[in-house]
């Protein structure tokens, strides 16, 4: 009998976690892929993909539940409220918007890629980056609305068909965000 | 068959409620995948060593931009028909400028941050109430908000109609700039290509 232990039990061969996540998508295909379902909202519908359309009816929505008036009254609130069919949350863009949340979990599921983690540079907080969080949000939010879309409406949707409109507030968008990538580099770096 | 479709009425409104999810759930499939549900992939297109946000975005937008112009020219698909938000400039110039600020300090915008969510990351659903309370805030002050919010209009605008050139002219302007795009990208990637002792 062999004392010599087996090469596998002395060396035991570095086994990836069992829910190793995936590398993404190439970027050029992630990309086709994305634009052919643009492409196919155009062909279908007429129109582009959205995001924060549907969270603006769900605003609206909410206002009027606690302040039916106060909503009603209010221009902006009013035109969402109006926008449904039948109902403010029955839109075409609260539908896609469920599509999106389906569609990310399935993606996220399928490459392992479903954790209940922050997202940060080792420089911050989990309090701090949560702070940012809601603060950015809600900048995204005021500018959104003043551009009339966000990244999805008007860069991407407004930008494949050329509007003239998206095309300066995507690279305005590109501005900001280099303009501030300094001082936020604390954040992410 | 003409496209697009629903404006042909091919189908009803129930029914574009259906396509609206299926469309929904390829937007999301592709965000994810892309790696857009993770607030540092997509910051790192700001500090330059990893340029996804642009490659993904002007892809997409090359892909569906020469979809839509062919299938037009080929006489399958309206153009008039298709919906466009109208240019309202300095509006858009100073919405632009907020939303990149709440980009790179939320790390998201709101389609990344649904797909960074429903993926479990706490900041992506903390970003969404942020959206909440910043729509909520620019709703309530609408009414102060509205005369700037009209301002600098030029109705419905296109790019073609803007500069006087043709349609197809600024396709072609726009994939070549695309292209020219994507083959610096990989210089500046390494460029700046965090060295060993910072990562």
């Amino acid at each position: 009998m062999s004392t010599v232990p087996d090469a596998t039990a002395a060396r035991p061969q570095p086994r990836p976690p069992v829910r190793a996540a995936a590398p993404y998508m190439n970027p050029y295909l992630a990309g086709i892929g994305l634009g052919l379902v643009l492409l196919a909202a155009y062909v279908f519908m007429g129109r582009g993909l959205g995001a924060s359309g549907a969270v603006t009816s769900f605003v609206a929505w909410a206002v009027s539940l606690v302040a039916p008036g106060h909503a009603s009254a209010n221009p902006f609130f009013a035109e969402y409220l109006e926008g449904g069919l039948g109902h403010p949350l029955k839109t075409w863009l609260m539908f896609e918007v469920l599509g999106v949340l389906a569609g990310g979990f399935i993606s996220g599921a399928l490459a392992h890629r479903l954790s209940r983690t922050v997202e940060k540079g080792p420089r911050i907080s989990v309090a701090g980056r949560l702070g940012f969080a809601f603060a950015g949000g809600a900048l995204m939010g005021i500018g959104a609305k003043l551009a009339r879309g966000c990244t999805s409406g008007q860069a991407l949707s407004g930008g494949a068909v050329l509007n003239a409109g998206s095309w300066a507030f995507m690279m305005m968008v590109f501005a900001g965000a280099y303009a501030l990538a300094g001082l936020m580099r604390r954040q992410w770096r | 068959m003409n496209a697009p479709f629903y404006k042909f009425a091919a189908f009803g409104d129930e029914a574009s409620l259906v396509i609206a999810f299926v469309i929904g759930i390829g937007f999301g499939f592709f965000l994810e995948r892309g790696g857009f549900g993770s607030a540092r992939k997509l910051t790192s297109q700001f500090y330059l060593d990893d340029l996804a946000v642009f490659k993904v975005m002007f892809t997409a937008i090359v892909t569906a931009m020469l979809g839509v112009f062919y299938l037009s020219w080929l006489g399958i698909m309206d153009l008039s028909l298709v919906d466009l938000v109208t240019t309202n400039l300095w509006p858009q110039i100073v919405g632009g400028l907020v939303l990149g600020f709440g980009f790179v300090i939320g790390g998201y915008c709101p389609g990344t941050s649904l797909v960074a969510a429903v993926t479990g990351r706490v900041d992506g659903m903390i970003f969404i109430l942020g959206l909440l309370a910043g729509i909520f805030v620019f709703g309530e002050a609408f009414p102060f908000l509205k005369g700037f919010y009209e301002s600098g209009d030029f109705g419905k605008l296109t790019l073609p109609q803007a500069f006087h050139l043709p349609y197809g002219l600024v396709v072609f302007l726009v994939v070549l700039m695309a292209l020219g795009g994507f083959m610096g990208t990989g210089w500046v990637e390494r460029r700046f290509a965090p060295r060993p002792e910072e990562s």
